[in-house]
């Protein structure tokens, strides 16, 4: 288990941290980890400790997947794209027709987080689709 | 009345002779019972006594704490017989293995997440995300906890990192 000995302190600050369902498993030369964290940050933390441990995530040894625990009182999120509009899709998926744009920094309504990467979401204009997860933050 | 008296001695002594060089059931239940409450292997085993036969039930952790504990119990004094009813539960089911995405929705996924690195180029084959191209530190940093969600084989980053 030497992949477990290399990432002990990212399996460890994952634990410290609060990170539930939390499984560490190898599997043909790679490890596995997987989890829901408490927070963002806590899962920004733990890929800090990732980037020290394997610089720029470059030996592709370990699949790093920690979820964040959204809470279901979340209604609101924020359009945080680098400065551009966050197109809505009708369906989840880039090969999707566009059906309305959010403008950058935009507060709008979370309908639901069904799919994990594409969240539908309303705008006050009532535009309703799917939109990059990655792009939308909670607002609290 | 002579008769009944001999009768009683006969029963009296029987009974002394029998206690002397044979423990009763329940006393032998009784030192057994002590042996579990201070054997931490033994904790949760009940015992029954019959005739000199004890029979053990209960749950152990593993077969040798189980041959054990019958092997503590066979030793002790007026035991004649072990029967060995205590159950080992089944070791709990080994982690169940990794998922991994199917390439067709994997590259899907993965064309999506690299729709806004421009300089990035991802190639999905057998699970594996092979990156190539080059990106800002900054960027690496949100696209591969992205990446890394999809539930790849594995991610290889051939990617310059400016």
């Amino acid at each position: 288990m030497a992949l477990a000995d290399k990432y002990k302190a990212l399996t460890d600050a994952a634990a410290a941290a609060g990170i539930s369902d939390l499984a560490v498993r190898e599997q043909d030369g790679i490890l596995y980890v997987d989890g829901t964290a408490p927070t963002a940050s806590a899962k920004d933390q733990l890929w800090n400790i990732y980037d020290q441990i394997d610089p720029n995530f470059a030996s592709g040894d370990l699949v790093l997947n920690v979820k964040t625990d959204l809470s279901a009182a979340v209604s609101k999120v924020k359009v945080t794209t680098e400065s551009s509009n966050l197109n809505i899709r009708k369906g989840p998926g880039t090969d999707q027709p566009i059906v309305g744009k959010a403008a950058h920094g935009e507060v709008i309504t979370l309908v639901s987080q069904s799919n994990e990467l594409w969240w539908m979401v309303r705008t006050d204009d009532g535009e309703e689709g799917y939109a990059y997860a990655q792009y939308l933050t909670p607002v609290v | 009345m002579k008769l009944t008296n001999v009768l009683m001695a006969v029963a009296v002594s029987a009974t002394v002779g029998f206690v002397s060089c044979k423990p009763k059931d329940a006393d032998i239940k009784a030192s057994i019972d002590k042996a579990i409450q201070e054997n931490g292997d033994m904790k949760g085993l009940t015992v029954d006594v019959k005739d000199g036969v004890a029979t053990l039930s209960g749950t152990c952790g593993d077969e040798a704490c189980k041959a054990k504990c019958a092997g503590a119990v066979k030793g002790m004094k007026g035991v004649k017989d072990v029967i060995n009813n205590i159950s080992v539960p089944p070791p709990p089911p080994p982690p169940a293995p990794v998922v991994i995405a199917a390439d067709d929705p994997l590259a899907k996924a993965v064309a999506d997440a690299i729709k806004d690195h421009p300089t990035v180029t991802a190639d999905v084959k057998d699970g594996v995300i092979t990156l190539t191209g080059e990106i800002k530190k900054d960027a690496l940093k949100k696209l591969m906890p992205l990446l890394q969600s999809l539930k790849p084989k594995k991610v290889a980053n051939q990617l310059t990192v400016k």
